[in-house]
C-alpha cells in the first residue's frame, strides 16, 4: 500500500532512552521507510568554556562531557596537552591510568548489556547486570572516591595515588564480575527469545562499515579489526591482548564483542595490578602549552579524537572533541530505513549511543 | 514515615552529562532498589507522580520540560537531580544554559551532587513523598492545585519586573 504514510515521532522522552534524541520515523504499515534525527536537547556548548577556564580546570570540564565515558574523557583532553607541554607521566601513572580506563570500559559494557536487555524486554536480565556492574563501581570508587565522575586524573599525573593493597583487593572482584557476567552471557548468546529479537536484527556489512565510518565494537562487530588501544597510549604498549571481532555484523555479533571485551579488560587490569611499578605518580608542570595537537583513543564506544590547540596562555584557545556516536550515526540511520518500527529501540541501543558526548 | 502510595517516577535528562542519569538508573536496580517500595520508573507523564529533572535548561529542551511538566496530573511533585538542575552546575557559563529546572518549572526537591549520589536521590524521593502527601491533603480541604508553566513564567516576569530576583 504505497503512500500511505504516516509520522511517528520517537523521543526526546522516551521509555527506552535515558538520553534526549527525537526521530520522526516515516512508516508505512509496519515499515520504517525513513528516519529524521533532530538533535540539540542536550547541547550545552562546553567546548567555549576554553575562555573561561584554564588549562588546568579544563580537565574537570573535560570530564563531564559524559558521565558514563568521563575518565576515557578527562584521559584524552589531558593526554593532548601532556603531548604539547613534553611532559612524560610516570610509569606508575600510566599503569594506574590503564586500570582505571579498562574498569570504565567494563562498567560501560556492562550498562549497556543492560540497557539491550531492558530495550528487548527481559526485565530481570537488565537488573542482573547492572547487579555486577554496582561491583565495577565499587571498585572505581575505592580507587578514586567517586561513582561516577572521578576526578583524579591531572596534567602530569594523578591526583592520589591507588595503593597497591587496594588494586590487589580488585583481583577477587573481578573474578566474582567475569562469573557473574559469564552467567548473563548464556542468556545474551544462546536464550531462543533472545536470539529471535538480536539475530540478523541491524545488519551491517563490512564494506559498510569501513564506508560509513563507524568505530568501535560497532565496527568489530562487523569484523573490522580496528582498535586505537594498538597505538600504545598509558600502558597498553605494556600488556597483552587480542582484537576482538565477529564476522556476523548484526545487533548479536555487537553484543558477543562487547561480553568479550569485558573478559579481555579484567584481563588487561590483572597484568597491570601484575606489573605495577612503584614510584611516584606525579610530575611538576611548569608554563603554559603551546601549539596545537590531536590525539585519538579508544573509549567504550570507538575511537574519540580530542584537538587542542593553544598559544602559550593561561587559557587554551580551542578544544574540540569528536565522539564515537557521532561517526556511527550514518549507520544508525541506514540501519532504520526498512526495519520493523519494534526494532526501533533495539537499532538506537545496538549503537550504544551516547547523545551527551556527541552534542556536548 | 509511613508511605501513604506507590509513587511512579519519571526521568528526564536536560542536558546532564548522563553522570545523573545512570545514578537514576542505579537508584532502581538491586543495590538500591527503590522498586521494593512500588516505585517505579515509567516513561509515560501521565504515570507519573514525580518528574525527575537532571541536568540543566538549554534553549531546545525548554519546551519539552515545561510539556512534560503540564502533562502530569495533579498532586506531582519535581525534583531538580545533581547540581546542573539545581542551578546550572559546571555549566553554567555555557552559551547554551539557561539555567537550573527552576528556570521553566517550580522545583520542589533540590538535590545537589556531581554526581547525585543514588543515595541522595533516594533521601530527595522521601522528601518528596511528604510533600505530595501534602499536596494531596492540600488539594481535598482548600481545591489546591499546582502552577502550569505558563502561570509560572507569569509569575517569574512579576518578580523580576517588581526587582526581586527570579531564585530569591
Amino acid at each position: 500500500m504505497k503512500g500511505n504514510r504516516s509520522v511517528i515521532p520517537f523521543g526526546p522522552q522516551h521509555p527506552v532512552l535515558p538520553e534526549p534524541i527525537h526521530i520522526d520515523l516515516v512508516v508505512e504499515d509496519e515499515k520504517v521507510v525513513e528516519a529524521i534525527p533532530s538533535i540539540g536537547f542536550v547541547h550545552r556548548g562546553l567546548e567555549s568554556l576554553v575562555t573561561k577556564k584554564d588549562f588546568g580546570e579544563m580537565v574537570y570540564v573535560a570530564e563531564r562531557i559524559c558521565g558514563i565515558c568521563s575518565f576515557g574523557h578527562g584521559y584524552g583532553y589531558v593526554n593532548a596537552i601532556e603531548h604539547l607541554m613534553s611532559i612524560e607521566p610516570t610509569d606508575r601513572a600510566k599503569y594506574i591510568r590503564t586500570i582505571l580506563f579498562e574498569l570504565s570500559r567494563m562498567h560501560s559494557h556492562i550498562l549497556w548489556l543492560g540497557l539491550m536487555a531492558d530495550a528487548f524486554g527481559f526485565e530481570s536480565l537488565f537488573m542482573e547486570t547492572w547487579k555486577y556492574r554496582e561491583k565495577i563501581l565499587d571498585m572505581l570508587e575505592a580507587a578514586t572516591g567517586g561513582r561516577v565522575i572521578f576526578s583524579i586524573i591531572r596534567i602530569g599525573g594523578l591526583r592520589k595515588d591507588v595503593p597497591d593493597d587496594v588494586l590487589r583487593g580488585f583481583l577477587p572482584e573481578l573474578e566474582k564480575v567475569e562469573e557473574g557476567i559469564r552467567a548473563c552471557e548464556k542468556a545474551f548468546m544462546s536464550d531462543p527469545a533472545v536470539l529471535g529479537r538480536l539475530k540478523g536484527v541491524g545488519y551491517i556489512s563490512k564494506e559498510d562499515a569501513i564506508r560509513l565510518g563507524c568505530e568501535g565494537p560497532f565496527l568489530r562487530g562487523s569484523g573490522v579489526a580496528i582498535d586505537n588501544r594498538t597505538r600504545g597510549y598509558a600502558a597498553y604498549s605494556k600488556v597483552d591482548y587480542d582484537i576482538i571481532t565477529s564476522e556476523d555484523g548484526d545487533s548479536y555479533g555487537r553484543c558477543y564483542v562487547r561480553i568479550q571485551e569485558i573478559y579481555q579488560s579484567a584481563d588487561i587490569i590483572r597484568q597491570c595490578i601484575e606489573n605495577i611499578p612503584g614510584e611516584g605518580i606525579y610530575v611538576p608542570v611548569k608554563g603554559f602549552p603551546n601549539g596545537e595537537y590531536m590525539t585519538v583513543i579508544e573509549q567504550p564506544r570507538g575511537g574519540a579524537c580530542y584537538y587542542v590547540h593553544a598559544s602559550g596562555k593561561k587559557f587554551i584557545e580551542r578544544m574540540r572533541v569528536r565522539t564515537p556516536t557521532f561517526a556511527n550515526v550514518p549507520a544508525l540511520a541506514q540501519m532504520l530505513k526498512g526495519c520493523d518500527v519494534a526494532d526501533v529501540p533495539i537499532l538506537v541501543v545496538t549503537v550504544d549511543p551516547c547523545i551527551s558526548c556527541t552534542e556536548r | 514515615m509511613r508511605i501513604s502510595k506507590s509513587p511512579w517516577l519519571l526521568h528526564y535528562d536536560g542536558s546532564s552529562c548522563n553522570g545523573c542519569d545512570i545514578e537514576v538508573l542505579a537508584a532502581t536496580t538491586p543495590r538500591f532498589d527503590v522498586e521494593r517500595f512500588g516505585i517505579i520508573n515509567t516513561g509515560n507523564p501521565k504515570h507519573a507522580d514525580i518528574f525527575l529533572c537532571t541536568g540543566g535548561v538549554n534553549a531546545q529542551n525548554q519546551d519539552v520540560v515545561r510539556q512534560i511538566y503540564d502533562q502530569m496530573p495533579d498532586p506531582k511533585v519535581v525534583l531538580a537531580c545533581g547540581i546542573c538542575a539545581c542551578d546550572g552546575g559546571i555549566f553554567k557559563e555555557c552559551y547554551n544554559i539557561l539555567g537550573g529546572t527552576d528556570t521553566v518549572i517550580p522545583v520542589d526537591v533540590y538535590v545537589p551532587g556531581c554526581a547525585v549520589r543514588p543515595e541522595a536521590i533516594i533521601d530527595g524521593v522521601v522528601k518528596a513523598l511528604q510533600i505530595l502527601d501534602d499536596k494531596k491533603r492540600r488539594m481535598k480541604q482548600e481545591g489546591y492545585r499546582s502552577l502550569t508553566s505558563e502561570e509560572y513564567r507569569k509569575q517569574l516576569e512579576e518578580k523580576k519586573a517588581g526587582g526581586v530576583k527570579a531564585d530569591a
